[in-house]
């Protein structure tokens, strides 16, 4: 016994301090290590390799290795433990000459936690947004006016089915590469119900090739719906709402050959694209259709909005449902969207201000605390 | 009744237990989206045979009507490779052998035809770019001027280029050195400038808007309030 305390004294001289703790926020099953070598032990001719870490369910236990970090390194997470079990660790630092080895620490056990501290912030944020909406939402409930901006992209609509109609010519729509678990191809199926309804309406043929078969099955209802609502069912044509393949080139060559035989009178780029945005836009434009595009990918705007005649950038496709359908709720919304993007304005401007003087004026503690302060509240750990 | 209200309870049900589940890391909560994302997997898995049965329906019933080449060629590529596939399997144990012929379906054919859509993106970003750069507005002009520097900027030729500007200005105006001049880069910088600075808020600008629209939009669907993807 007195060897072993003499033992574990002259373990912990070579570490200022080794630390165990059940890692903080998570679902358990995981302890986390700190440690800091002593400044005595860290030398050019004798440098530290990396650190190993042994663990022991029992103190006086077999310790076994189960895991290293290199020697910049001082934190090491635990995973895949038992949950309400004592575990007892030990750090090894691997020196090119020699090993230098902590105390025993422990026991130590891991649990799990009904609350993400970490993601405080995101949930105060969640909870203003959500009271923000439901306010405009019960605002606009009660009968207040809201305004709406007008989106030209959204009005053509009607010219571009009624040119296709004119011309003789069939309508293409297409979601793009999304699939039903992305918002914008919920926003597009809301674009796509009104253009069915107008299609109906005129009697012109609505061609659908999809990328993803659950896509496919919501366009199909969506579209017999609006022929439905039209009074138009016997309009309805399931085999112009198709799959056509899941492969991202292979897709843009059908949807090319498509065009290119049936020559529609307008296009509908809307949803979630990627490379093959410009080939397909191109191709609409090589016909000489009208085409409106809508798409939250950011890489793909410039493209649709060089070769489109109208294109929806990002918001303006989530607006659309609202600007389709005036109802209150749904303008209400929209209103708050727009009240939160001037907090975040306001925001953005403030911290800007402050994260410029906190580089001009180094020395005042107080401004580099509040940006410090600031960013920590926005960032998501 | 049902039919309407029945997916509105499990939207909402859904969405708030996923909204929850993020700030709960304890069992069952913590990997429940995941969990999630597992089920989907699965039944997207399945949704591939009503793909196939709607584009193998589609074809079958335009063969029948009249022999369309385009149809004929989709029809046996899709059964040529489903046989292959299974060939591959049978003989090699699994489709994917480096060997079999399955994959040399898939390296001398597939891959070639990708490689083909993507090389016509050179063509169509050539005459959109035409299109777009014509000096037309002040936008446009603008747009011209930015796009032509950010091009010099990011190919050799642009380095090439501002040597012989640099070369021009110190002859007419001596005091200013060459060498320094020449390795200042200008039209790379003010590419970088132009990325990093206008490009970057405008980008930064849409993306915080479609973040707040798509909360929006989710916030609709799980209160009910957009009901465009259900059928009455």
């Amino acid at each position: 016994m007195y060897f072993f305390f003499l033992f574990s004294l002259l373990q912990f001289n070579y570490f200022e301090y080794v630390k165990s703790y059940d890692t903080p926020s998570d679902e358990g099953g995981s302890i986390s290590l700190e440690w800091q070598i002593k400044e005595e032990f860290i030398s050019e001719e004798n440098p530290i390799k990396f650190f190993e870490i042994y663990r022991s369910e029992k103190k006086e236990g077999i310790f076994e290795n189960v895991g290293f970090v290199l020697s910049q390194y001082n934190y090491y997470e635990d995973k895949g433990l038992k949950d309400n079990k004592d575990y007892y660790y030990q750090i090894w630092a691997i020196r090119e000459k020699d090993t230098l080895k902590s105390e025993i620490i422990g026991p130590v056990i891991s649990r799990a936690q009904w609350f993400n501290k970490n993601r405080f912030n995101v949930l105060v944020i969640t909870i203003i947004l959500f009271i923000v909406f439901l306010y405009y939402i019960e605002k606009a409930r009660k009968g207040e006016r809201l305004f709406i901006r007008k989106i030209s992209g959204l009005d053509a609509i009607d010219d571009a089915v009624g040119r296709a109609t004119e011309m003789g010519r069939p309508i293409l729509f297409s979601f793009g590469l999304g699939f039903i678990t992305d918002v914008v191809t919920i926003a597009a199926l809301s674009i796509l119900s009104k253009i069915a309804k107008k299609a109906a309406e005129y009697g012109t043929r609505l061609i659908i090739p999809n990328y993803d078969p659950i896509v496919m099955t919501a366009a199909q209802e969506t579209v017999k719906e609006a022929y439905l609502e039209a009074g138009r069912p016997d309009l309805y044509r399931e085999g112009d709402i198709t799959y056509l393949t899941s492969d991202q080139f292979g897709y843009a060559a059908g949807c090319d050959g498509i065009i290119m035989r049936e020559k529609p009178g307008a296009i509908f780029w809307q949803g979630y694209f990627f490379a093959e945005s410009l080939i397909l836009a191109e191709t609409g434009h090589a016909v000489g259709a009208i085409q409106i595009a809508g798409t939250t990918a950011i890489t793909q705007l410039p493209f649709f909005i060089a070769a489109c005649d109208y294109t929806l950038i990002g918001e303006e496709m989530f607006a659309a449902s609202c600007y389709l359908k005036p109802e209150p709720q749904m303008l209400g919304s929209l209103k708050g969207e727009d009240f939160l993007k001037a907090i975040i304005l306001v925001i953005l401007i403030i911290s800007a201000i402050i994260a410029t003087l906190s580089i001009v004026f180094k020395n005042f503690y107080f401004l580099n605390n509040l940006y410090e302060l600031i960013k920590n509240i926005f960032t998501i750990k | 009744m049902i039919r309407t209200q029945l997916p509105l309870i499990i939207t909402f049900f859904t969405g708030m237990l996923l909204i929850v589940t993020f700030f709960i890391p304890h069992k069952p909560f913590g990997d429940l989206e995941q969990r999630f994302l597992i089920w989907y997997s699965i039944i997207s898995g399945f949704t591939v045979l009503l793909g196939l049965d709607s584009l193998v329906k589609y074809h079958l019933t335009k063969l029948k009507k009249e022999f369309n080449i385009h149809s004929f060629i989709l029809l046996f590529s899709l059964f040529l490779t489903l046989i292959l596939g299974f060939y591959s399997w049978f003989k090699f144990k699994t489709p994917f052998a480096l060997n079999s012929p399955f994959m040399y379906l898939y390296t001398y054919v597939i891959i070639p035809l990708q490689a083909t859509m993507f090389a016509l993106l050179a063509f169509f970003i050539a005459s959109a770019a035409y299109r777009a750069f014509r000096a037309r507005t002040f936008e446009a002009t603008l747009l011209l001027i930015a796009a032509t520097i950010v091009m010099l900027g990011r190919v050799p030729i642009g380095s090439y280029i501002w040597k012989g500007i640099a070369s021009f200005i110190s002859t007419i105006f001596p005091k200013i050195p060459y060498e320094e001049l020449a390795k200042k880069e200008i039209f790379a910088l003010i590419s970088d400038w132009i990325m990093n600075i206008p490009q970057n808020a405008a980008k930064r600008g849409i993306f915080i808007g479609t973040a707040l629209g798509g909360i929006a939009m989710s916030i609709r669907i799980i209160l009910g309030i957009e009901r465009t993807y259900i059928t009455k």
